[in-house]
């Protein structure tokens, strides 16, 4: 068993914490060989990067205590390694790329300096190192290289940053690519790029990455083998596509049976009549940027409406305007007939209840401060006539249980929920206005996905309950396959498609939305090498 | 605003008086703090009134009489200044005046310097212009010498030193103010707030005030000790309180030119100020955790480690 690159054997990993002593991971083995990929697929606090940040001696001692366990890179124990010895390891023979580029890259440097910075480190000349740096830019596909390296990060887009933590990460020619959720921050289009240029370099170099991800579909893409983490403990391990096909583990076969994109998608609805709201030509600009170029669609009573694009495309500023959180240039937005555009602020007061907004990240549409009562109370102290003071305790025990929490949680504060749970508050909130048109901005996206699983269910169900609308901003294509009615199709501040949910993902017309959904990735191995044949073919037919 | 709402639709109805003495108890520091805050709180109101006589009696056989020795009587015990006035019955007396000047330009330039902070934050208009340009016009005044101007002008007297005094301490709360709103109008929970159609004020008082709050507080129990400095520099230079009122800052100061051979004359009323101050910040500490609903269990699981 000496021959693997990087084995980790037994690890057990514990924080202390004021609650008492956390056990992070149980004894955990996994081994990574030359020219492989191996990913560790787990939810929110399974555990997944604990043992990738012990290899990378990033646990901060104490808290935390690598309780036993070996960690051999060619056969020698990291662990038992001085600090001076890990410090020549780390960035040279082992380095790591992270989910959010920015916060990684320095602001005040420009980026040329930073990627020599890690030659330097190791012992290259600064001359040389620049040399280097620019062969690197050229490598990993940055547009007009010699400019970029004296560019500062703030100037490059998401999935570039994310080349630039790939260049400064390959600099060194290391044996081990460890990469933390590589590409949950970026667009799926970007998403896929990245991915590929990940595999190019590892064809190229022969190192082994080791990518720790949520994402069924960035398994399926580029793993060859994969480890299932759940509460700290390996549940399942085995090659990727056979653990697909044929989970053993009961949570293995939840997780992939949570994953959205393969239910039944709905008919198309009868569209006469009046809309509920109707928007049109709505206008937006921030200075001379447009971003939005004239909207118009409808949404009838009882209709989910997605509204799909990437980042930048508008659909979050759209729905920001319909709301009037941003003041829109031009355009009208009919809710039963009446303009939310040109509306008075008296006016568009008594219609705030109407239509509720479920945000992206529930721990930051919750007030901290506030107890679970008191923020779905809001609603009535500020409407109050929708609920007198009497019948709100009842009510807001009412609304939890129907958003699948207890009651009793009400006097907790949103710190106290998991992510899942703290969105199905933020729902419960919406709910205590009694809209009749809710707009979700990505409000699954930040979720796990059998939580996401969940809470789409909810808000299916309630949408059957209650006759309630949606516009469903997102990104994931799959979650909008199962969810949706209708799909808007936004690029750059317009509509470039839209139609029946059907019509879009099985027939689309513009090749925008081909794109995307050849770019969205398939939880199956098979569908996903078959998407990727596609998508070569697309490329040299384009080139 | 927040405890009340809580203590009614609790479960298990708590008194919110209970909780908060039990919040307390569990940090040690901070209890001990609130109480000897009482006993200064205590000896401001009620200090004049039972101890003016004492203060101002002359004994010219006591001039600098050292402290711990009983022979001239027990308000001698601290000592007594240069012209025989015990120190005793003095440092509590000057609490009052003390506490009126410090407390009152830390109220007043709080509430003035958050509320127009808060303005410049949310408010995008010009408001939101003009109201820094304000502060800067104030800070890049030398504070004391604004401070000398206006009271060479006015009468010197206590209400005028609160009023020069709040007006030099205004900047720095309108400036942490402001920069904290505008972080905090960006949040979500405000722009949700928003989209539920709340007022204005509701989202300044109800979602920015109580997340803001806590920074401003700590601001604040270190400016009371400034205050209580500044003051003293001004009553220094003559124009601050007036003999025969006392504050502690002037006893520091008029003891200095007996630093060497009577140093109890300033150390008395200055370690008064250092353990109001101490006792203020301990209070300011246990007070952002126990406002903090992340943070409380520190406290609740019995303030074993709090920090």
């Amino acid at each position: 068993m000496a021959d693997h690159l990087l084995e980790v054997q037994n690890l057990s990993v514990e924080f202390h914490t004021a609650q008492g002593t956390v056990k992070a991971v149980q004894d955990v083995s996994w081994h990574l060989d030359r020219g492989e990929t191996l990913a560790i697929l787990g939810e929110s606090g399974s555990g997944k990067s604990v043992s990738a940040s012990a290899v990378m001696n990033l646990i901060d001692m104490p808290p935390g205590r690598i309780s036993q366990g070996r960690i051999l890179l060619d056969g020698r124990d990291l662990l038992k390694m001085t600090d001076e010895e890990r410090r020549r390891i780390n960035g040279k023979r082992i380095a790591m790329v992270f989910q959010d580029p920015l916060a990684h890259l320095n602001p005040v440097y420009t980026v040329g300096w930073q990627i020599a910075e890690i030659m330097c480190v190791h012992g290259t000349a600064r001359e040389k190192a620049r040399a280097h740096a620019l062969a690197l830019l050229e490598r990993v596909g940055m547009p007009e290289p010699e400019a970029a390296l004296d560019k500062y990060p703030h100037q490059f887009s998401g999935g570039q940053r994310q080349r630039l933590m790939i260049a400064m990460a390959v600099a060194m020619k290391p044996d081990i690519l460890i990469a933390d959720e590589p590409t949950t921050a970026l667009d799926v289009t970007v998403q896929a790029e990245v991915l590929s240029l990940m595999q190019e370099l590892q064809r190229e170099t022969g190192m082994g990455i080791l990518l720790i991800t949520h994402d069924l579909g960035v398994v399926a893409e580029i793993a060859d083998r994969v480890v299932v983490m759940n509460g700290g403990r390996i549940v399942e391990t085995g090659d990727a596509a056979e653990v697909y096909r044929n989970p053993q583990h009961p949570y293995t076969k939840k997780l992939i049976g949570a994953a959205p994109g393969k239910g039944q998608m709905p008919e198309e609805m009868d569209r006469d009549g009046e809309p509920l709201l109707s928007v049109q030509m709505l206008r937006k600009n921030y200075g001379a940027f447009q971003a939005l170029k004239g909207v118009s669609f409808n949404i009838m009573q009882g209709e989910t409406v997605a509204v799909v694009g990437e980042s930048g495309s508008g659909k979050s500023t759209l729905a920001r305007a319909i709301l009037r959180l941003e003041e829109p240039d031009g355009g009208k937005a009919l809710y039963r007939g009446r303009d939310l555009v040109s509306m008075d602020l008296k006016e568009l007061f008594s219609l705030r209840r109407d239509i509720q907004m479920v945000f992206q990240d529930p721990t930051q549409s919750l007030n901290p401060r506030m107890t679970v009562f008191q923020l779905i109370s809001e609603a009535w102290v500020i409407h109050p006539q929708i609920l007198p003071k009497p019948h709100w305790r009842a009510r807001v025990a009412e609304l939890l249980t129907k958003v699948g929490l207890h009651p009793e949680m009400a006097q907790r504060y949103p710190h106290q929920f998991s992510g899942g749970q703290r969105q199905r508050i933020a729902i419960a909130r919406a709910l205590a206005m009694e809209p009749s048109l809710i707009i979700c901005d990505e409000a699954v996206s930040a979720l796990d996905v059998s939580i996401q699983a969940q809470v789409i269910e909810l808000l299916d169900g309630l949408r059957r309950e209650f006759g309630l609308s949606y516009l469903f901003i997102a990104h994931d294509l799959p979650v909008v396959r199962d969810f949706a009615d209708r799909v808007i199709v936004m690029k750059a501040g317009q509509i470039v498609e839209e139609g029946a949910v059907r019509q879009v993902f099985e027939a689309p017309r513009e090749d925008y939305t081909r794109a995307l959904l050849a770019a969205s990735l398939d939880p199956d191995p098979e569908v996903q090498a078959a998407r990727r044949e596609a998508r070569r073919k697309m490329e040299t037919a384009a080139a | 605003m927040a405890m009340s709402d809580t203590a009614t639709t609790s479960p298990r109805p708590k008194r919110p008086f209970g909780t908060f003495l039990s919040l307390l108890w569990a940090d040690k520091f901070a209890f001990v703090a609130m109480l000897f805050l009482l006993v200064v709180i205590f000896c401001a109101i009620f200090g004049p009134w039972l101890m003016s006589d004492a203060a101002g009696s002359l004994n010219l056989r006591g001039r600098n009489a050292p402290p711990f020795q009983l022979d001239l009587g027990w308000a001698m015990i601290l000592g007594a200044d240069s012209l025989g006035r015990p120190l005793l019955p003095r440092v509590i007396i000057a609490a009052q005046n003390t506490m009126m000047v410090a407390a009152g330009a830390v109220v007043f330039s709080m509430i003035i310097g958050t509320t127009l902070g808060m303005i410049a934050g949310y408010s995008r208009g010009r408001l939101g212009q003009i109201i820094p340009r304000l502060a800067d016009v104030i800070m890049s005044f030398p504070s004391l010498l604004l401070a000398v101007i206006v009271l060479y002008m006015l009468e010197p007297s206590v209400s005028n030193i609160i009023i020069v005094l709040a007006i030099t301490r205004i900047p720095v709360y309108l400036r942490t103010a402001r920069a904290e709103v505008l972080e905090i109008r960006e949040r979500m929970f405000v722009q949700a707030a928003k989209v539920m159609g709340a007022s204005t004020g509701r989202i300044i008082f109800r979602h920015i005030l109580p997340v803001v709050l806590p920074t401003l507080v700590t601001i604040a129990t270190l400016d009371f000790a400034f205050v209580m400095l500044a003051e003293s520099s001004l009553s220094f230079l003559g124009i601050g309180i007036q003999a025969p009122e006392v504050t502690w800052g002037l006893m520091v100061a008029q003891g200095r030119a007996y630093l060497t051979n009577a140093w109890w004359l300033s150390f008395w009323p200055g370690l008064a100020i250092i353990l109001t101050t101490l006792s203020l910040n301990l209070i300011s500490h246990w007070l952002r955790i126990a406002l903090d609903p992340a943070q409380r269990w520190r406290l609740e699981m019995g303030g074993r480690k709090n920090g």
